[in-house]
């Protein structure tokens, strides 16, 4: 029996070991753990004709969570990106939303719906106060009307007015030196259609006065064949054509067409063109098509968006675009809110949100800024540019005066009373 | 609308032409849809709601031969070929199981066929569209005749939907087999008493009608684009056609195809914001005033 008691492990030797490891052990265990995950929904359009976009979306996003986490994230909280495919359908994203929020316990949402979606998201976190960004919404009323602001929404994306005022001056420009008067429109049949295309043949007119719109068609968005928008635009005689199509929608009108030679005579100016997937999707990409910079890697031309395209390039193959941009500065922005709260309280980060300077590859002038009167984006890069048939695909970039801009966009909301 | 423009378009010659070649090609590509569906419902009784995804595999079947080979004429072979042989283990391996079954549980299994096909293509070729191009050996100049645009390769596609269209008219009326399978879908009772294997016979017809989808893709995948769930816009349109045109009535389908192009080129003239509602409208009219449509037999 002494001898069992003095070989054994006895009960105090027990006691006491566990009262060391509780004292020593267990902290160290609690360090190694990795801490609570900070969630981040995205709702997004992962398939069918736009989910190119979505997916680049996703892409550029990880890229710069992946920064943040590896750099210790929040005090060691890591970022975890909630990503889901809406589809393309506003309901389906207004769903998802809601559930990324109550279910998936989502403290911030990164909305990366095109604005037929982000418009329903909007309506969703005006109730649930969640911090959101709308990523890659265009559409001017979501941030410009005062009805549509709320403390807790902003837009990372470039902006429908913006860029309506850039390609309106520049259209302006190319149709003064080239005389041309007779204009056409050809734009997708939602908010973003409507808006951008009322919006640009307003500045179009506002350079150039004696530019008259002879006709308009407006097909639905994801629509598969353009025929008949052709046979419209080409009855019309035009000599110039305005669009804002985008991504599969705008290939395949440029395809139809091509085969029309609707592009013989015709001037086209297509404010989406000049982004990476959809320049090289285009089996023959006309020469001449001028466009708006969506995202181009030389566009502004710096390392530092040299740097994120080559990145982007090595990770995913393919090359960032205009979504991508978007989507790296809306996560470039709220980690930072984030580490100058040194928390998730929503109130705080969105307070460090508003009126946000920061230094970026992809403003006009190295940065952008967060502007506060309506928590949207400002002093990006905007350039009109022609297309050619190889990289860099797009040449001449002209870039656009943010002065002039915020200029007209002043008077703009004035004549619209949201001033 | 804008009335006027129309009226100034249909006295003028080119745009007669413009429109009328717009309206037959977009027409054309129609049928070829609609008339397999119709010859499905006309002959099984089975409302195919997965007629528009076997138009998709036609496409993306299209695009891989295309792809592999260069060769269209190669592409439009692969994509009626393959969607046929889908339609084909579609029907013997799921449909046949269901015959004489309730529309709700057709519609079940279609649905279910849908979401397969979508994911299917989705892991295979991605969630992003594609596009195929218009074949280098097409891409010329358009024709203009009396003024008015006629694309290279939508006469093309016209000629080649044509050509299809007489094939199936001759084969269906003139032929032994289209005898059958027109005896098949008024009395398939008699026609199996007579000796005749009316399961290959079905299995026939819906290979049929699987590929007509099939090559409709394959057809419009260089000037469309190849995109997961593509067949759903078209699958619209089809039972528009079917509704108009007659349920089980090829040339029906064929005079309400041609109504729907005639509809979509000339109304985006005179009422381009109203061209989606004028094709509803004309199918809630055919309904009201021949509830049969136009190629139906009363009472059908």
């Amino acid at each position: 029996m002494s001898s069992r008691k003095q070989d054994g492990i006895g009960r105090r030797a027990v006691l006491g070991g566990a009262g060391a490891v509780a004292l020593t052990g267990f902290p160290n265990i609690g360090f190694t753990q990795p801490r609570q995950p900070i969630k981040v929904g995205v709702p997004t359009i992962l398939s069918g004709r736009v989910a190119q976009l979505g997916i680049s979306s996703r892409n550029a996003m990880q890229i710069e969570v992946d920064r943040f986490n590896s750099a210790g994230g929040l005090d060691g909280r890591p970022i975890e990106l909630i990503v889901r495919d809406s589809r393309g359908t506003p309901a389906e994203a207004a769903r998802l939303a809601r559930e990324m929020i109550s279910s998936e316990g989502c403290e911030f949402l990164l909305d990366a719906e095109p604005s037929s979606g982000g418009f329903a998201i909007h309506e969703v976190v005006r109730e649930t106060g969640t911090v959101t960004m709308h990523v890659n919404a265009e559409t001017s009323s979501l941030t410009a009307d005062p009805r549509q602001r709320f403390w807790n929404a902003f837009r990372v994306a470039r902006q429908g007015i913006h860029d309506s005022i850039a390609g309106g001056e520049y259209a302006a420009k190319v149709a003064k030196e080239r005389n041309l008067r007779r204009w056409m429109t050809i734009s997708p049949d939602y908010a973003y259609g409507r808006d951008t295309t009322a919006e640009f043949v307003e500045y179009l007119k506002h350079f150039h006065s004696e530019v008259q719109i002879v006709g308009e068609t407006w097909p639905r968005l994801f629509q598969p064949d353009y025929t008949e928008n052709i046979t419209r635009l080409s009855q019309g005689r035009a000599q110039a054509i305005y669009s804002c199509l985008w991504a599969g929608d705008l290939v395949t009108f440029v395809e139809q067409a091509s085969i029309f030679g609707l592009f013989a005579n015709t001037a086209f100016f297509a404010v989406n063109m000049a982004d990476y997937t959809t320049l090289q999707q285009i089996r023959n990409l006309p020469r001449g098509v001028h466009s708006g910079n969506r995202y181009l890697r030389n566009f502004p031309n710096v390392p530092g968006n040299m740097q994120f395209a080559a990145e982007y390039n090595r990770r995913f193959n393919t090359f960032p675009t205009n979504w991508s941009w978007q989507s790296a500065t809306a996560v470039s922005l709220l980690t930072r809110a984030l580490k100058e709260v040194g928390g998730t309280d929503p109130r705080a980060v969105a307070g460090k949100l508003r009126g946000m300077v920061m230094d970026s590859p992809f403003g006009a002038d190295g940065k952008v800024t967060m502007r506060a009167e309506d928590q949207t984006l400002v002093g990006y890069a905007i350039g009109w540019g022609q297309t050619i048939s190889a990289d860099p695909y797009v040449e001449n970039m002209q870039p656009s005066d943010w002065a002039t801009i915020f200029r007209l966009e002043a008077e703009w909301k004035r004549g619209k009373g949201w001033g | 609308m804008d009335l006027t423009e129309l009226a100034g378009c249909v006295t003028s010659l080119s745009c007669v032409v413009t429109q009328v070649a717009a309206g037959l090609t977009i027409g054309m590509l129609l049928f070829l849809v609609a008339s397999g569906l119709t010859l499905i419902f006309g002959v099984l009784g089975i409302v195919n709601f997965a007629h528009g995804s076997l138009y998709m595999m036609g496409a993306y079947f299209a695009l891989a031969a295309y792809t592999a080979t260069g060769s269209f004429a190669l592409a439009v072979l692969a994509g009626t070929l393959g969607a046929a042989l889908m339609g084909l283990f579609f029907e013997r391996f799921l449909l046949s199981r269901i015959y004489g079954q309730d529309v709700l549980m057709q519609l079940l299994v279609c649905y279910a066929v849908i979401l397969i096909l979508d994911d299917a293509v989705k892991i295979i070729w991605g969630a992003d569209f594609m596009s195929m191009g218009v074949p280098e050996i097409f891409r010329h100049p358009p024709l203009i005749i009396g003024g008015g645009i006629v694309p290279y390769f939508y006469a093309i596609l016209f000629g080649i939907t044509a050509l299809i269209a007489i094939v199936l008219a001759w084969g269906m009326g003139r032929t032994r087999f289209g005898r059958i399978v027109r005896a098949a879908a008024i009395n398939p009772g008699m026609v199996g008493a007579l000796g005749i294997n009316t399961t290959v016979v079905y299995a026939a017809v819906f290979a049929i009608g699987a590929g007509l989808a099939g090559a409709a893709g394959a057809l419009s995948a260089p000037i469309r684009s190849v995109v997961p769930g593509a067949g759903v816009s078209i699958l619209i349109e089809s039972f528009i056609v079917t509704v108009i045109g007659g349920m089980g009535s090829i040339g029906g389908a064929l005079a309400a195809s041609l109504i729907l192009g005639f509809t979509r080129s000339f109304g985006s003239i005179g009422f381009p914001l109203f061209v989606e509602g004028a094709m509803f409208l004309i199918m809630a009219l055919v309904l009201i005033l021949r509830p049969s449509g136009l190629g139906g037999k009363r009472g059908s």
